[in-house]
């Protein structure tokens, strides 16, 4: 009975612990529930992996009603990855968030906080589970409007303008996906994304349809902040609670890009509207202008919080460029970069809000000295940041590989080339944090700053621990990556 | 204990020591001890694994599948014991040496210092054992990574320099390059597993091959080719025992063993002859042993002439390798050790001078093997192993370099070797002549006021534990000109000799 409504239990869960949360009333309490929630909703997501790699594809149809008129819920493997993906993140961010968010959070809307972090999970599990174009939409905007309001709860005061360019230029992006939708449904008469796929070939010539693609890009495009649609993001992930950016940079651009790739390879998946229109092209530029300007950004910047967030858009670069590759391997390593920039980019921004809970500042001069008097949280931070750098036994290591290894089967050189010269990239501004942390003597009023405390070190530390086995053991990861991929381009050939 | 078991032991040792080290801290004499017995048990196990190599066998230890086909396993084949068992008995050495040159040095957490140290060694077995370049290529980032610490030790402005050239290079040529050129490998081939007669026999062709050496031997950094050499000499403000072991052997080394490595196990050296495709790094590597030559004539700071010295000497390994006739792999293969024990009795004997009078410079040096007789006769010894001459080893691996030149009737090779035998002597032998035959009496009297060298004009011999550390490298170097059988088979065994 429980396996058989899996899916909607899935979204459903996480929604209903939301109003029970605000009906508690108590920080400590909320954060219990969530918490317990939370790691709920991984067993379930692992379970409906499971099942997907023993059967093939999970179809749950909401209230019975049959698709293509009622709601669909499809799991299928990248649907089941990304789940896994999103609730482990949120789980893990979860247990470490008690004693940060009291920190950072006034204690009287702290289980407010909890009530959206619910809705925001909640949204976030339904864009990946749904399949359909419409529903879609609808959890888009319910974790939209949730992260808005987690953004705009950090303590500084810039997190409310922060929050406000997010809030306008998610809400164009969302509009502008709806626009698309709306178009689409006009020439087909459909929401249900299989059945768009199927009724989308004899219409793909058209203007309306060109239209609808460019509102659908467009607007995900700024979901998923590729630049140049990434105004909103350094300031949000910058300002916002530590535990916020955590969890919003490791799964709510990723949600994006799993939308982005249903779009191109299930919805017009039969049209190769990709190679066809040559967006690929367009979309590779993109990612390279992402890779290249958002490190060079990253370089510069004086705020570690702030220095990550830039680095995220470069990193989202590598993934839209798997995407755009078109081929099995290029798309599997824009696949597994999801997966593994989500276990590094957690990584990393625990360990800052480790080091936020006890210096109270992430400019790169208060955080001399780090090394010696957090060297648990550093040394986390520097397994990250090894993994954003892509050395080996690291996860990173891992997307590097098959997205070198993609370019060079297509003989693209000068794309290996580019690739592998922004990696280092990284190296320059992670390796600014490491030379401040160990060999610049500790600030004289930073005497009596300790490491940080189990709940949040062991969080961190399991994150870190991830990218290190997901570096190492990566049979799994990259065997579900290129099937997902195989079955992403063999099914529409 | 089967070999595969000492096979894996070779690793895990240093780590294990590494993890003693930093518990035993707090007492320096268990910790030294410690690292002691770490590195003779090394040895041991290193050693053990030598007779079956011997008697032709290749033992394998498969770990894991990275991902679908790319697999990281070990396997021992003579040019990695050779390497393996170099750096682990100069492991020995070294310790010895650290524990007088530290204290007497007043370093500060030396703790710290040789925990990273036995790291460094772990990586190095990694790499001497690797099994596929896939495997080599971990443990060669873990060792820029672990050697790292290492460097900046001393955690001044200077030293945090130094770590960004030291980095940046390192890390820059091996993503940059190496790995393109493994994932280009890769996808033309299959496999990254070294394998005799070469992976890319019949699989590239035509001038890709050219580019795809040269991404290969400029990506590997650590052999110092121009014009990536600068990690080199930035690296020597580490503690002298680091410049001695890593910088004179394990690191460096790593470096030409994995270009030895590729040109024999991924080219076929065979093949790449034929190819005609790989004429060009003999002379990127004699123009490197040439110049680096001439910079090290100009250097006053001998660690900084050593560190010359050294990137001209890596690149008689690659030139050897590069002539590609089997005589010269040979030579390549029995450079590494060779230079290996030489430079390291070198870098001692300078530590050793700065130890017991604080002076850096040749200029200063004037006089000081009366003071210092048994540092100095090492450092004798050594220079003559660095030009060549009997009886030392160095005689022995040009020898072969140059019959393997001759075979080759690569004359371009035997000149480069002729000159860079006129210019070590240049700059080796005025060390030698100033400090045994000029007056330093007089030269002291002469410079007192200008110095402030007032309470150390007074100094004997260096601390006891580097006089015997030089005694043994020193010895070990002429040993090696008249007991040459060991390496001798195990390079052999390289171009397919039979045991």
């Amino acid at each position: 009975m429980i396996m058989q409504h899996l899916p909607v239990l899935q979204v459903v869960v996480p929604l209903l612990t939301a109003p029970l949360c605000v009906i508690m009333r108590h920080g400590r309490l909320a954060w219990a529930f969530t918490t317990a929630i939370s790691w709920a909703c991984l067993v379930m997501a692992v379970m409906l992996l499971l099942q997907v790699l023993e059967v093939g594809v999970v179809s749950y149809h909401i209230g019975g009603w049959a698709p293509p008129w009622g709601i669909e819920y499809r799991v299928d493997l990248l649907s089941a990855f990304v789940l896994v993906i999103v609730s482990a993140v949120a789980a893990i961010v979860a247990l470490y968030a008690r004693l940060s968010v009291e920190r950072e959070i006034a204690p009287e809307r702290v289980y407010l906080f909890y009530t959206m972090y619910c809705l925001c999970l909640a949204g976030l599990l339904g864009i990946a589970i749904t399949g359909d174009a419409f529903n879609l939409f609808v959890f888009l905007e319910i974790s939209s409007l949730s992260s808005y309001v987690l953004i705009s709860m950090g303590k500084d005061r810039r997190a409310l303008t922060a929050a406000y360019r997010y809030l306008i230029m998610g809400t164009i992006g969302a509009t502008f996906y709806i626009i698309g939708v709306g178009l689409l449904y006009m020439m087909t008469g459909t929401l249900n994304m299989m059945d768009l796929a199927e009724r989308l070939p004899t219409v793909a010539g058209t203007r309306t349809v060109l239209a609808a693609l460019a509102f659908l890009t467009v607007g995900i495009g700024l979901k998923l902040a590729m630049a140049p649609l990434h105004l909103w993001l350094p300031n949000a992930y910058a300002y916002a609670p530590s535990v916020v950016t955590a969890l919003l940079a490791a799964t709510a651009t990723k949600v994006a890009i799993y939308a982005l790739i249903r779009i191109y390879y299930t919805i017009f998946g039969k049209v190769e509207i990709l190679e066809a229109l040559m967006i690929n092209n367009l979309l590779i530029m993109l990612a390279f202008l992402g890779i290249f300007g958002a490190s060079a950004v990253a370089i510069f910047q004086n705020n570690v919080k702030r220095m990550l967030a830039y680095s995220s858009i470069a990193q989202i670069g590598y993934m839209v460029l798997g995407i755009s590759l078109y081929s099995v391997t290029g798309l599997a390593g824009g696949i597994i970069h999801l997966f593994n920039h989500a276990m590094t980019k957690g990584a990393l921004f625990l360990a800052l809000g480790c080091m936020f809970y006890r210096f109270g500042s992430l400019t790169l001069n208060d955080l001399a000295g780090m090394g010696r008097r957090m060297p648990l949280t550093m040394a986390a931070f520097i397994i990250g940041g090894l993994s954003l750098i892509g050395l080996p036994l690291t996860a990173g290591f891992i997307s590097k590989w098959l997205l070198v290894q993609a370019v060079i089967e297509d003989g693209n050189w000068h794309f290996a080339v580019m690739i592998l010269v922004s990696s280092l990239l990284a190296v320059i501004y992670i390796w600014r944090v490491v030379e401040v942390a160990y060999f610049r003597p500790p600030m004289d009023n930073t005497g009596t700053i300790i490491e940080a405390p189990l709940s949040m070190l062991v969080p961190t530390w399991i994150l870190a621990l991830a990218c290190v086995w997901f570096g190492i053991f990566a049979t799994s990861t990259a065997d579900i990556a290129l099937r997902t991929a195989a079955v992403l381009l063999g099914a529409t050939p | 204990m089967t070999t595969q078991a000492l096979i894996l032991l070779a690793m895990i040792l240093p780590l294990a020591g590494a993890v003693l080290i930093v518990l035993s801290g707090r007492w320096p004499n268990v910790r030294e001890a410690v690292t002691l017995a770490t590195s003779a048990t090394l040895f041991g196990t290193v050693l053990s694994i030598a007779p079956e190599v011997l008697s032709g066998g290749r033992p394998t230890v498969r770990i894991l599948e990275m991902m679908e086909g790319l697999n990281f396993f070990f396997t021992v084949e003579p040019l990695g014991l050779l390497f393996a068992l170099v750096a682990s008995f100069l492991w020995v050495v070294t310790s010895i040496y650290a524990i007088g040159y530290m204290r007497a040095h007043h370093e500060e957490n030396q703790t710290r210092f040789y925990a990273w140290f036995a790291i460094s060694l772990a990586c190095t077995m990694g790499i001497a054992f690797a099994g596929n370049m896939l495997t080599l290529f971990v443990f060669y980032e873990m060792l820029t990574l672990a050697t790292f610490p290492l460097v900046t030790h001393h955690g001044t402005d200077e030293a945090r320099k130094a770590g960004r050239v030291y980095l940046g290079i390192l890390i820059g040529t091996s993503i940059g390059f190496l790995l393109f050129a493994m994932v280009w490998t890769w996808v033309m081939t299959g496999t990254l597993d070294f394998t005799d007669g070469g992976i890319l026999a019949g699989k590239a062709d035509g001038p890709m091959i050219a580019v795809l050496l040269g991404l290969y031997v400029f990506g590997i950094g650590k052999a110092a080719l121009m014009p990536f050499h600068r990690w080199l000499p930035a690296a020597m403000v580490a503690p002298t025992p680091v410049s001695a072991l890593l910088h004179a052997v394990a690191v460096v080394k790593a470096g030409v063993f994995t270009v030895l490595k590729v040109i024999i196990y991924i080219f076929g050296y065979e093949n790449l002859a034929a190819s005609m495709q790989g004429d060009w790094l003999a002379y990127v590597a004699g123009f490197t042993i040439v110049a680096a030559s001439i910079i090290a004539l100009k250097q006053d700071n001998l660690k900084r002439r050593l560190a010359y010295s050294t990137i001209s000497q890596l690149s008689y390994v690659v030139l050897a390798a590069a002539i590609l006739s089997p005589l010269s792999e040979v030579g390549a293969a029995l450079h590494i050790a060779a230079h290996g024990f030489g430079k390291i009795t070198l870098f001692f004997a300078a530590g050793a001078i700065l130890v017991a009078s604080h002076k850096t410079d040749v200029s200063q040096m004037v006089g000081i093997g009366r003071r210092m007789p048994w540092t100095m006769a090492a450092f004798a010894v050594g220079s003559l192993s660095m030009i060549g001459l009997p009886p030392t080893a160095g005689f022995i691996s040009k020898w072969y370099i140059l019959h393997g030149a001759y075979q080759a009737d690569h004359m371009v090779a035997v000149a480069v070797v002729a000159a860079s035998t006129l210019l070590n002597a240049a700059y080796f032998l005025p060390v030698v002549y100033r400090a045994f035959f000029l007056d330093g009496e007089a030269a002291v009297l002469q410079q007192a006021p200008a110095v402030g060298a007032h309470h150390h004009g007074e100094h004997g011999e260096a601390p006891l534990p580097c006089v015997i550390a030089m005694m043994i490298t020193a010895g070990g170097t002429i040993a090696m000109f008249v007991f040459p059988g060991l390496p001798i088979s195990l390079a052999e065994q390289l171009i397919g000799a039979v045991p």
